[in-house]
């Protein structure tokens, strides 16, 4: 680095490559990436997401103008798949990968490498202790030796001096943390790729096949392969549901259960289910999530010359209210003479509130009502242009009205007709459940899991598995224990004390000198040293 | 499915019980830290011995400890508990399993800390009851909505504070402990309350056991690491400079201290929020589908994980001083109290579950 900033004239695209990469490898810039991605993952909680609400993002857009296409130019609707926000995690990726291995490579060779020998002046390391012994030096470095290998350490003997080291495990989980985490991202990316998303609305009775057609929206990852679904069936019997009618406060109307009942076929085999919000349905590889539930109203619609035009249940969408308020759309092309059709609000337990207005105040079916008023004219569903089915187009379509010429409201419990200015008729026949299912395949999921655990065992030894040098000295009858560590350890002088306490134990017993007071926990207790030891961690 | 009202009562009593003996622990505790007179005679008695703290170094024993091994010895010198500043200052750490307060203040007979102590315990008592009332008055766990979170968060809080203090003496922290916690209940039964009653389907799970009560302790361990934190920054600017506003600083053990604790409890909190991010994955593969989806709580999730990485880094780099790391800890906590307020309570996403 220093050569380069030195003479940056002929530092060369080489050069100037190898200056980068050693600039990116360091944890000062690894440390500022990450920093950067804590930040850059912020706006995507503060602004609506299209992974998450396509809707929110348009209506987000209406509202702001300039202001919203701007946002929307530099990718802050979609911040996690944005050129920047990759930018990032790929930089910091990059830098990884060039940490980790010099770090492996390094590592490797000291795991086969025998303890450093000691340094020159023992005294100054953290853990520290000093005695004199009568033992004959050999037998005092033999025992040192055994007792630190009893306790896990890999151990040199030199000529003077046994070296130990242990703790190797705390690298080792560094390394298989980093390259857990590394490869934890590898597997979401691809995950992405091969994998899919779908979404299915399915009323009580539906069958859904498992095929592209069959999904009311679908996500596949950009290398998904969609002869690769798997063949199966899935058939809603029954939903049930259930809400806190006793509970006081915000607590009233909460959903308590939703319980669906469900059938699948694969391969001619029927099996019954039962899927819950927790619980999905898993075919293979493939789930069945529920995600959501509803009512549809069951309507019969028939035109003047009194011919059934249309019949049965409508999916009607609830707005997120406790009560259930739900809107729907009725669309009804074959009617004879005009096409018709009817935009509505569906309410579980209708009541009227202070205001005289029908709201809906609990979200089971105690008094069902629909609300609808009707159009006429062309619903434009021949124009070509895709339609959703929650939504009424009505710019061709005139309202219908009532003798008096006022718009035409209709009201109706379960059971009850009302007749159509035009001659024909609608009925409200009763109401059937219905839910949203997710249904996705994820082939990675597996080897995420395996990568999720491995982030955690290598992070738990990294941080908390001591790495620590030891070394035992004996000059002249003076034995000197010295303990380095290696990172963050608590323990450090203790050990020193431990291991010369040790030492002077089996020393005491060789003299017949039965003091054993040599307590680790003691630590400033210098009355201890009957030998003569001083304690480095007790100087005052 | 049904509710105890009556147990549910009884839980709200004892919150308010356990309210009132905390505030009276957090003015013994306050006693104890600030208070005026001993202050003085403390003093007196530290006096010789600041010129060796004001001398620390400010490189963290891990980093010079990790120099390059060799026979110079000289960098593990420098920063390291054997150069003769260190060792004073060091002495009563945790290594020694001694007491956390300095010299002067080992004689100093910490009554008022004594009865803070005593009082953290029966507030500890009535807290943990109303949390077992509540529980019962529901048969689930007790953290079905942000109200109960609070009351166990906060319960946990002090339980692990006082493991904490039968190990090494951190009772300069009771103040902000029990205060903390004063705080987080007066909250919990005002503006976060939640009549009792069942939980909606999304939390029907037995990953409301795994993944939640993790969440907890990751929060609890987080704060505890915070306060440190604080203290360290206090305690560094007054080996500084000694500003007079500081003075009761003198009662905090050296700053290196100080943020060994507040290090290591963030490590343990740091693997315990990895873990409550994974399970937090695997719940959501269950419940929604994907295992990350980027919905509002899972980013802020993953920023407060990210902020503790770049943490612990920045302990491990040249160039980062301690007080610097620790402000990196204070975003970290402020980062996990905005993803349990702002988050929950006005974005959207998935995980509303707040009870407001
Ligand atoms: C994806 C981004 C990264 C994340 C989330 C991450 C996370 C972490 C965490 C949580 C630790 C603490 C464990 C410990 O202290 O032993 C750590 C340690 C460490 N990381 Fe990273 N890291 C990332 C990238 C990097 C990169 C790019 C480098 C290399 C430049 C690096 C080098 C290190 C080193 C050397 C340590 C050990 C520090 C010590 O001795 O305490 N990391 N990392």
């Amino acid at each position: 680095m220093d050569k380069a900033t030195a003479t940056p004239p002929q530092l060369g695209f080489f050069g100037m490559c190898r200056w980068a990469w050693r600039q990116l490898t360091t944890m000062r810039v690894a440390l500022i990436l990450l920093l950067i991605l804590a930040l850059a993952a912020i706006p995507g909680s503060l602004l609506p997401q299209r992974i998450q609400d396509p809707g929110r993002v348009t209506r987000f857009l209406e509202e702001n103008g300039v202001w919203g296409q701007f946002l929307d130019r530099i990718q802050m609707f979609d911040v996690y798949s944005s050129i920047w926000f990759s930018s990032i995690y790929l930089l910091l990726m990059i830098s990884l990968v060039g940490c980790v291995v010099p770090r492996s490579a390094q590592h490797w060779k000291a795991m086969r490498s025998a303890p450093p020998k000691a340094p020159r002046r023992l005294g100054r390391m953290p853990g520290y202790v000093e005695f004199t012994s009568a033992t004959e030096a050999r037998t005092v470095l033999d025992t040192a030796q055994a007792r630190l290998r009893k306790l896990g350490y890999r151990t040199a003997r030199h000529d003077d001096h046994v070296a130990a080291e242990r703790g190797y495990l705390r690298e080792t989980g560094n390394l298989v943390f980093h390259i857990s985490l590394l490869v934890a991202t590898l597997t979401m990316a691809i995950g992405s790729l091969f994998g899919y998303q779908g979404q299915r609305i399915l009323i009580e009775g539906d069958t859904f096949t498992n095929s592209l057609v069959a999904y009311d929206s679908f996500e596949p990852g950009a290398y998904f392969d969609p002869d690769s679904l798997p063949d199966f069936r899935l058939t809603l019997d029954e939903f049930t549901s259930s809400f806190d009618a006793t509970a006081p406060g915000s607590q009233f109307g909460q959903p308590r259960v939703f319980e669906a009942q469900v059938t699948t076929t694969v391969d001619g085999q029927s099996e019954s289910h039962t899927l819950k919000v927790n619980e999905p349905v898993r075919v293979g590889e493939t789930g069945v999530y529920l995600t959501g539930n509803g009512y549809a109203p069951e309507v019969t619609v028939r035109d003047a010359t009194g011919k059934v035009v249309h019949s049965g249940p409508t999916v009607f969408v609830p707005g997120g209210d406790a009560g259930y308020t739900s809107e729907g759309v009725i669309k009804v092309p074959d009617a004879a003479g005009t096409q018709m059709g009817f935009v509505g609000v569906f309410l579980p337990t209708a009541t009227q509130n202070d205001q005289g207005e029908l709201v809906s105040s609990f979200a089971e079916l105690r008094n069902p009502y629909l609300v609808m008023s009707g159009y006429t004219g062309d619903l434009g569903l021949d124009s070509g242009v895709p339609q959703s089915v929650y939504s009424l187009e009505a710019e061709n379509m005139t309202q219908m009205t009532d003798a008096t010429g006022e718009p035409l409201t209709l009201q109706m419990g379960v059971g009850q007709t009302q007749e159509l200015p035009n001659g024909g008729s609608v009925t409200f026949d009763g109401v059937k459940r219905y839910i949203a299912v997710d249904i996705s395949q994820d082939p990675t999921q597996g080897l995420m899991l395996v990568s999720a655990i491995c982030v955690l065992l290598g992070l738990g030894l990294s941080l908390f598995v001591p790495r620590r040098r030891m070394w035992v000295r004996v000059t002249d009858g003076r034995v000197e224990v010295a303990a380095l560590a290696r990172g963050e350890d608590p323990m450090v002088e203790r050990a020193a004390r431990d291991l010369a306490a040790d030492l002077r134990t089996g020393d005491s017993d060789a003299e017949g000198d039965s003091c054993a007071e040599g307590d680790s926990d003691a630590p400033g207790d210098s009355k201890t040293s009957t030998t003569g030891s001083r304690i480095a961690s007790g100087r005052d | 499915m049904d509710v105890n009202t009556d147990l549910a009562m009884w839980s709200n009593q004892l919150i308010v019980s356990a309210m009132i003996v905390y505030a009276i622990a957090m003015i013994a505790y306050a006693f104890d830290l600030f208070g005026g007179r001993e202050l003085k005679q403390s003093e007196v008695a530290t006096a010789e011995s600041k010129p060796l703290r004001v001398r620390r170094t400010t490189r963290t024993a891990t980093a010079v400890l990790d120099a390059p091994e060799g026979g110079t010895g000289d960098s593990a010198a420098t920063g390291g508990s054997t150069a003769e500043g260190g060792s004073a200052a060091n002495r009563g750490s945790g290594a020694n399993g001694g007491s956390g307060h300095s010299d002067g203040e080992a004689e100093r007979p910490r009554r008022a800390a004594r009865v803070g102590t005593s009082l953290l315990v029966l507030a500890a008592l009535l807290h943990v009851g109303a949390v077992l009332t509540r529980a019962l008055s529901v048969t689930r766990v007790p953290w079905g909505n942000m109200m109960e979170y609070i009351l166990t968060a906060t319960a946990i809080t002090v339980v692990v504070f006082l493991i904490v203090i039968t190990r090494k003496d951190v009772r300069y922290l009771g103040t902000f402990v029990a205060g903390g916690v004063l705080l987080s209940l007066g909250l919990s039964i005002t503006v976060f309350y939640t009549p009792a009653a069942q939980l909606i389907p999304a939390l029907q799970s037995y990953w409301i056991a795994i993944h939640v009560p993790i969440a907890i302790l990751s929060t609890a361990l987080l704060y505890i690491s915070a306060i440190l934190a604080v203290l360290q920054i206090l305690k560094a600017r007054y080996e500084d400079r000694a500003p007079a506003w500081l003075r009761f600083t003198k009662r905090l053990p050296a700053s290196t201290d100080i943020e060994r604790v507040s290090y290591t409890i963030a490590a343990v909190g740091f693997i315990t929020w990895t873990f409550t991010l994974i399970a937090g994955a695997i719940w959501a593969e269950v419940a929604w589908s994907r295992y990350w989806g980027w919905d509002s709580k899972e980013i802020w999730t993953f920023v407060v994980w990210v902020v503790y990485a770049a943490y612990l880094h920045a302990r491990a780099t040249r160039g980062w001083s301690p007080t610097k790391v620790a402000v990196l800890n204070l975003i970290g906590i402020a980062s996990v109290i905005f993803n349990f307020t702002v988050v929950n309570v006005y974005f959207n996403g998935l995980h509303s579950y707040s009870g407001l």
